[in-house]
């Protein structure tokens, strides 16, 4: 057994552990941690495909950010710091059991195809070999991709160019900033209300 | 070096897909509905990414997953904002509460 397939398993077994111990905690805060341990082993993954660019923004923007913001809302929303907020034990069993059909459907699909004749790409396929040392395997190429240039076709024949991807980064751009505006606003208009209620009662207290 | 097979991945990225939508369909908890939306997405990414490196999709599957990765984090902010909206109507944050709507 190489190396890689120990670390394959590792990363594997971390991330289909801690996606269970995610179901099957009941208390939000570990399932946070448990949140944390599965996203963090999924980032271990990308980095056993090469794809290390993918990986360290699954650590910072899902393991720093996206997690930081879920326990937050745990912290915002628990009035006592052990809220449970159980499932009846029915449910539970029903849902397992139509996860385990979905399971059963999903890898019936995967084993249907041959996927033995799929072998990872060599290092000059994915247009690594225009990385100066030093900068990492994939940053260059997803930026020139970003721009529209394929690093990939630049030794083929390949005549056709590839569209880029300027307009989806536009859009998630301005994605990101009406989601910023829409949850400060939805976040904040609550407080408004509170304070105009308050103003009110003062103001008939005094009368 | 490299001689690990496909389905591997596949498989790893079915577990987290079916975890994920147990967690979805299971949890009374909102912020727990968020975090099997967080593991459905994350077994999404995991397929792009391998597809990316034993394909033909190339470098564009890294793309997509970065993209996924941006999205998922706007969506979190969103429904984080809903749900702290939620718990200042409702004093909980207990989804099977908020059936005002149902006819």
């Amino acid at each position: 057994m190489s190396g890689t397939e120990i670390l394959f398993l590792i990363f594997a077994a971390a991330t289909c552990g801690g996606a269970l111990a995610v179901v099957f905690s009941q208390n939000v805060a570990r399932m946070a941690f448990w949140l944390i341990v599965s996203l963090g082993s999924t980032s271990g993954l990308f980095f056993l495909l090469r794809a290390d660019f993918v990986g360290a923004t699954q650590l910072l923007i899902y393991v720093g950010g996206t997690v930081v913001l879920l326990i937050f809302g745990v912290m915002l929303t628990n009035s006592s710091p052990y809220l449970r907020i159980r499932a009846s034990s029915g449910e539970l069993v029903l849902a397992c059991g139509v996860g385990l059909l979905l399971m059963s459907v999903i890898y019936s699909t995967v084993f249907v195809v041959d996927w033995s004749k799929m072998s990872p790409r060599s290092a000059e396929q994915v247009g690594q070999g225009y990385n100066p040392s030093g900068e990492g395997n994939t940053a260059r190429p997803i930026g020139m991709k970003l721009l529209g240039l394929s690093l990939e076709d630049l030794g083929t024949h390949r005549k056709e160019l590839s569209s880029g991807y300027l307009l989806p980064f536009e859009i998630v751009s301005v994605h990101l900033l009406v989601v910023l505006i829409g949850a400060a606003y939805l976040a904040r208009t609550k407080r408004r209300i509170d304070s105009a209620t308050r103003v009110g009662a003062s103001g008939s207290a005094r009368t | 070096m490299d001689s690990l097979p496909l389905s591997w991945y596949l498989l790893v990225a079915g577990v987290l897909f079916v975890c994920g939508v147990i967690c979805m369909a299971t949890k009374r908890n909102g912020i727990g509905v968020l975090m099997g939306v967080e593991l459905v997405l994350n077994g999404a990414n995991i397929n792009f990414v391998a597809f990316s490196r034993y394909t033909r999709l190339g470098i564009d599957g890294q793309v997509i997953s970065l993209f996924v990765i941006v999205l998922a984090a706007a969506e979190a902010a969103v429904a984080l904002a809903i749900v702290l909206n939620f718990y200042n109507n409702h004093l909980t944050i207990d989804v099977d509460k908020g059936d005002e709507l149902q006819g």
